[in-house]
């Protein structure tokens, strides 16, 4: 009777085991930051990718109703494919888009625009980094999208997509 | 000239506590890099890595040594920024908890166990 407890007990905590770690192995590994939104954005400086003008951001987020910041960068392969969607993005009137150039070439940069058309209202620079980090953003491409009183109030990680677009596009109506 | 030797040797001294300052954020952004997670290639830390958050994470971690923030307040900025999860330390916390109680419950009945075996012995002898 003993012995079958004992076994009973053993084969309760092997499943418990079991399943335990098969759910934990189905999640993705990948971590990926909590999309920690209604923080207010800082005020940063940074340069004009064209006029190479220093610029501050209070400067910036003043008439709009709405702000995206999209974070990019001409050696980054899901930016290009993101890119059309942006100039879709770029027509609703609602919605300032400004481009944080991330550790880019300035001169590959302008080709890149050159190349693909610019959506951009403004392209800042980000040459070491630092205001992406300051934003919370963890690469490229990032999409970051602002209300009227500085609030982050939408995340995008990685490139848009078709159903990021329509999610952006509800919270403009 | 002994004016200019006793002033020689204050800017000496000065340019040495400023070396020996920068020697000590130099050592503490080593060890906060060395315990916050990179997240891009998220096996390494930053220290380690050489992804490109990872070194503007440096950076950020210098810059903040420069405007005079301690330790505790560096790391308290990338949590807010980047959640628990970005430092190797875990807090304490309801979602930590077991983590930090399991070992100590496991240590307590692995000792009773133990003990309890060792009072039976000496009782049957």
């Amino acid at each position: 009777m003993k012995n079958k407890i004992i076994l009973g007990a053993l084969l309760l905590f092997f499943a418990f085991c079991f399943l335990v770690l098969f759910k934990a192995l189905n999640n993705s590994s990948i971590y990926v930051p909590p999309k920690k939104t209604e923080k207010i954005l800082k005020n940063f400086n940074s340069e004009d990718l064209f006029s190479e003008n220093k610029i501050s951001s209070d400067k910036i987020f003043v008439d709009s109703e709405f702000y995206a910041i999209n974070i990019w960068s001409s050696w980054c392969v899901p930016c290009r494919e993101e890119h059309p969607k942006l100039m879709e993005l770029s027509k609703n009137t609602s919605l300032k888009l400004i481009g944080l150039n991330y550790k880019d070439n300035p001169k590959n940069a302008k080709k890149f625009i050159k190349e693909f058309g610019n959506p951009y209202f403004m392209i800042l620079t980000d040459k070491n980094g630092i205001i992406s980090i300051d934003l919370g953003a963890v690469g490229v491409p990032e999409t970051f999208i602002i209300n009227k009183d500085k609030r982050i109030i939408k995340r995008f990680l990685g490139s848009l997509s078709e159903k990021s677009l329509k999610e952006i596009n509800l919270i403009l109506k | 000239m002994k004016l200019s030797t006793f002033f020689l040797v204050i800017i000496i001294i000065f340019n040495f506590t400023e070396l020996n300052s920068s020697e000590n954020n130099d050592k503490l952004k080593n060890k906060i890099s060395k315990n916050i997670r990179c997240l891009i290639c998220q096996g390494q830390s930053v220290y380690d890595s050489q992804s490109d958050f990872a070194i503007s994470i440096k950076l950020v971690i210098e810059r903040k040594l420069n405007e005079g923030l301690n330790e505790n307040e560096i790391y308290d900025f990338l949590k807010n920024q980047y959640g628990q999860w970005i430092s190797y330390d875990p807090e304490f916390n309801k979602k930590t908890f077991i983590l930090w109680i399991l070992p100590i419950l496991l240590f307590l009945i692995g000792g009773a166990i133990i003990l309890r075996k060792l009072i039976v012995q000496k009782l049957q002898l």
